[in-house]
């Protein structure tokens, strides 16, 4: 365990890391989002889900520092006299956990997709890119559209309800499949003529065999790359899937969600209910694409 | 006769990260009118270097940080960016290695030169058109007439480097760099390239300088020669001289490492080692790691370019006040 | 050039065929329209009637040949929601999509593009870093809440410009357009801000990536040993060569605006082909969903061959063989 501390604090990731303050800092941030996400039941300062905390009387309050702002709802309070604060700190939840779902979900389809393509070649490659290529002629957003319109017509809505959720998750990620794909396959192509493959083939390894322990840990920078970005824009699909009304449930508000609802409330006057939560939602993304463009300069110094 | 073009002390830097490299020290030589200087070397060895310098197009952050060019007199390494401009084309013309990638593939030969004459000696578009024309003849381009008006991508390699040396000669330069003109050619094009390249310069009256590494060049084409190693010159002097009696220990090694026409040989003489990386330039005579003939003096002062009977060599074995002492290796040998 | 052209058209059939495919079986098994259609009380008869005047008891082929034969015709049958023909609801929204795709596109490209030249050109200077920085931010944020901090700021708080709606619109033929008016002119500019923000920071940064490539090349050397003025070189020789990849990106983004126009036309409540492809997401509209999907694939084929074209008009190692002649 000490050898592998040593081993990360002497590497060249870390050097960049260290060197880079923008990168340090959108680490620092990404990370109080997650935490702060992740923990928002101990750390929130109110239940926005317990009804029975919920007041009428408390309902769109201003920020705390505003002249009628109220210091327990630091950013305020929406239509239902919800927490803006705790609202967001929950939202962020579903958002990342949304987010991040998807994501592995692309990647486990995306790279299984990619090396099969770049080690099979011939008509499977070719029929797999193909697939890929038509997809990606298509913006993402309008294809999760369309697969949660689909599933909302195919299942009925209490079903849809409850797994509301999952087919989120399964529209972004099967949106975002073909990008791994394609790098993956490219990776594949390039080890698969190297030596050290054709010697474990000489050697009797098995085909299957040689992907997962050759090939595939040697695609696995450019697919972390294309995860971290792929995490921002997971978010954002999600925000905008929800805030378009065909994402999660209004049980579980992300913040898409969130906005959406502050958004009726925008030409009142009561800026705070949409604004906050669309600031969260900026830092978010801000923070995870810097560290995305890190990660794939640190990885990759040629592409400068 | 005085030079067209003086070089004095050149110093060209590269400031890097890991701190600033010297890519040229001190070099110096003169090209006088119409004379053909070759410029041989190893890759690395600031011959193409010295070229980018002259015409004023050094890769940033490389930047001249000594010494001075003269062009007819006039300094021209200090000049700002649009007067330097002005020089480049009319003043001094330039070739490039590769022509698949000097010519601008979206443009057609005609419309290069039209713009290239234009720009340089502004003459009305139909006269460019017709010097263009003109020109295009001149290097060898059959039906030229029609051929003005095709892409460059229409042309093979041997017809693109016609059209660039058209290009370099288009507005009547007095100087010429010539940097590695043949070597990304066909073997079979390049006596053709570079007969018609010389009988240009000399029908024209335009002085050259030739970068390459191609020894066989400069011996038919140049009139002097300079060697280059680790970003300065070795020895420099009349071309018959310099082939056949080297007098740097490195000329001498790379005379010897080129396989002679006339007689065979067994096994070729190669020179141990390679040469030092930028960063790594020993103190003293640069060569000295390598040099058979290695004395004290070697490792700790740099040798200046000294009469050597005939040419001049950058070595102290042709100090008439250096001590002469057999080489060290024997010595201890 | 023919040749191309039909070759290009050859490639994008199997598009449109997949596309079609996918349109009809979300049109035959998603859903039952069936039952969607006769309402609550309703008699077997009747209910084998509708099966089939709808043509849904016919094999599996049949009922695709005929939905692709209809298609051709404009024909998606009625919408779920409206009850009205999908083709007339499409045709009434198309001209508010497409003005908006078009300022946006004008937008993205008129600014993207000049940004772009000048953070490659001048790469060190701080407008260039003001622009990059711009630029992250612009990909970082989602165009819905692009739209409303605008709508915030020049709706609410300034009260210039409209936050909803396309303003007055004037008939001209059939199509119903917004830029003769000046309210008409004045509810685009948010909308097409918004949309056209993050096509704008993408091509910036597009063609900033590739005027640093072009200017690294022995053309752009040579050119400037040649004497030519930074002008031409920059704005000819340069920009010119870094036009073929921006046209694919542009033109591609062209398609991604019309997709993303569901979104900003749901945030300015802008009638366009969007608002109701999100209206009939919302309720399962499969007719109008379909329709919809099959138009935007023949919007992005069309595109393509555009872009296509555009290649052989800028690139002449296109032109001669149908590029087999690049290289030597």
């Amino acid at each position: 365990m000490a050898a592998a501390i040593a081993r990360m604090l002497d590497s060249d990731l870390w050097w960049s890391f260290r060197r880079s303050p923008v990168t340090i800092a959108s680490a620092v941030v990404a990370l109080v989002c997650i935490l702060g996400a992740a923990f928002a039941p101990f750390l929130a300062p109110h239940d926005p889900f317990d009804v029975a905390t919920l007041n009428l009387i408390d309902a769109f309050k201003p920020p705390a520092w505003a002249a009628e702002g109220d210091a327990a709802y630091l950013l305020g309070s929406d239509d239902q006299g919800r927490d803006i604060l705790s609202a967001i700190m929950y939202g962020a939840r579903v958002s990342l956990l949304v987010g991040i779902c998807s994501v592995v979900f692309a990647m486990l389809v995306g790279v299984a997709v990619g090396l099969l393509a770049g080690y099979a070649g011939g008509a499977v490659d070719g029929l797999l890119m193909r697939i890929a290529d038509i997809q990606l002629t298509f913006p993402n957003i309008l294809i999760a559209l369309l697969v949660d319109g689909v599933a909302r017509a195919a299942l009925p809505p209490a079903v849809h309800d409850r797994v509301a959720l999952f087919v989120v998750i399964f529209a972004i990620g099967i949106s975002a499949w073909p990008q791994f794909a394609r790098t993956v396959r490219g990776s594949t192509l390039v080890e698969r003529n190297k030596e050290y493959v054709l010697a474990a083939r000489v050697i009797g390894i098995s085909q299957a065999r040689i992907m997962l322990t050759h090939v595939l840990p040697n695609v696995l920078g450019p697919v972390l790359v294309i995860a971290t970005l792929g995490l921002s824009n997971a978010i954002i699909s999600e925000a905008t899937l929800s805030y378009l009304g065909a994402g999660v449930p209004q049980t579980q508000p992300s913040l898409g969600t969130l906005i959406r609802i502050g958004n009726d409330f925008l030409m009142s006057g009561e800026w705070w209910i949409a604004v906050f939560p669309g600031i969260a939602l900026i830092v978010m993304v801000l923070s995870v694409n810097l560290l995305g463009d890190w990660l794939r300069d640190a990885l990759n110094p040629r592409l400068r | 006769m005085a030079p067209l073009l003086e070089v004095r002390d050149l110093r060209v830097e590269f400031p890097t990260r890991r701190g600033t490299l010297t890519a040229l020290d001190g070099v110096s030589f003169d090209i006088a009118p119409g004379e053909v200087l070759g410029m041989v070397g190893e890759s690395g060895a600031g011959k193409s270097m010295t070229g980018a310098a002259i015409i004023g197009l050094l890769e940033p952050p490389g930047r001249i940080a000594g010494g001075e060019i003269r062009l007819n007199g006039k300094r021209i390494d200090n000049l700002p960016y649009e007067q330097m401009r002005r020089i480049r084309g009319r003043e001094i013309g330039a070739i490039f290695q590769d022509p698949l990638t000097t010519l601008n593939p979206l443009y057609t030969v005609g419309r290069q030169l039209v713009e290239t004459i234009q720009s340089n000696l502004g003459l009305d578009a139909a006269e460019a058109r017709r010097r263009a024309v003109h020109w295009l003849e001149q290097v060898g381009i059959p039906a030229a007439a029609q051929r003005v008006d095709s892409y460059p991508h229409e042309f093979s390699g041997g017809m693109r480097q016609r059209v660039v040396i058209a290009l370099a000669l288009c507005a009547e330069p007095k100087l010429i760099v010539a940097d590695e003109p043949t070597t990304a050619l066909d073997v079979s094009i390049q006596a053709q390239v570079i007969t018609l390249l010389k009988g240009l310069a000399r029908d024209k009256g335009t002085s050259m300088m030739l970068v390459t590494h191609d020894m066989g060049v400069i011996a038919e084409t140049a009139d002097r020669v300079a060697v280059m190693y680790a970003g300065r010159i070795a020895e420099i002097g009349p071309v018959r001289e310099v082939v056949k009696h080297p007098k740097h220990p490195y000329t001498r090694g790379l005379m010897a490492s080129i396989p002679p026409l006339d007689r065979r040989v067994e096994k070729l003489a190669q020179i141990d080692g390679s040469m030092p990386r930028l960063s790594a330039i020993p103190p003293g005579c640069a060569f000295n790691p390598r040099c058979p003939e290695v004395f004290g003096r070697c490792r700790v002062e740099r040798p200046v370019l000294l009469e050597a009977g005939g040419t001049r060599a950058a070595c102290w074995l042709y100090d008439p006040a250096s001590e002469k002492r057999a080489p060290e290796a024997m010595r201890h040998g | 050039m023919l040749a191309f052209v039909i070759s290009r058209i050859l490639q994008a059939l199997p598009v449109m065929a997949v596309v079609a495919l996918i349109s009809f079986a979300m049109f035959a098994y998603v859903g039952d329209p069936v039952a969607i259609m006769l309402g609550q009380d309703f008699t077997e008869a009747q209910r084998q009637a509708l099966v089939a005047s709808l043509g849904l008891d016919q094999p599996f082929f049949v009922q695709f040949a005929k939905f692709l034969w209809n298609a051709l015709h404009g024909e998606f049958g009625l919408s779920y929601r409206l009850s009205r023909p999908v083709a007339e609801l499409i045709a009434e929204r198309a001209p508010a999509t497409l003005e908006l795709a078009f300022c946006a596109a004008l937008v993205s490209i008129c600014i993207g593009v000049p940004m772009g030249v000048y953070t490659g050109l001048y790469r060190n200077s701080w407008l260039s870093r003001l622009f990059l920085t711009f630029s992250l931010i612009g990909v970082s944020l989602p165009t819905f809440l692009i739209g409303i901090l605008l709508i915030l700021v020049f709706s609410v708080w300034l009260g210039w410009l409209p936050s909803f709606g396309r303003g007055d619109t004037v008939q001209v033929g059939w199509w119903s357009t917004g830029l003769l008016t000046a309210s008409g002119l004045k509810a685009l500019i948010l909308p097409s801000i918004t949309l056209g923000l993050f096509q704008l920071t993408l091509i910036m940064r597009l063609v900033r990536a590739e005027m640093l490539e072009v200017l690294r090349t022995d053309y752009i050397k040579f050119a400037r040993a040649r004497g030519l003025a930074n002008r031409v070189i920059h704005f000819g020789h340069a920009l010119k060569n870094t036009l073929v990849p921006v046209i694919t990106v542009a033109g591609l983004q062209l398609g991604g605006i019309i997709a993303f126009a569901i979104v900003t036309e749901t945030v300015f409540q802008w009638p366009g082909m969007g608002l109701l492809f999100i209206q009939s997401v919302n309720s399962a509209d499969i007719p109008v969903m379909a329709a919809y999907l099959m138009l935007i694939a023949l919007v992005f084929v069309t595109i393509n061959l555009v872009v296509d074209l555009l290649y052989y008009a800028v690139d002449p190692r296109l032109r001669v063989g149908g590029g087999a002649a690049r290289g030597h």
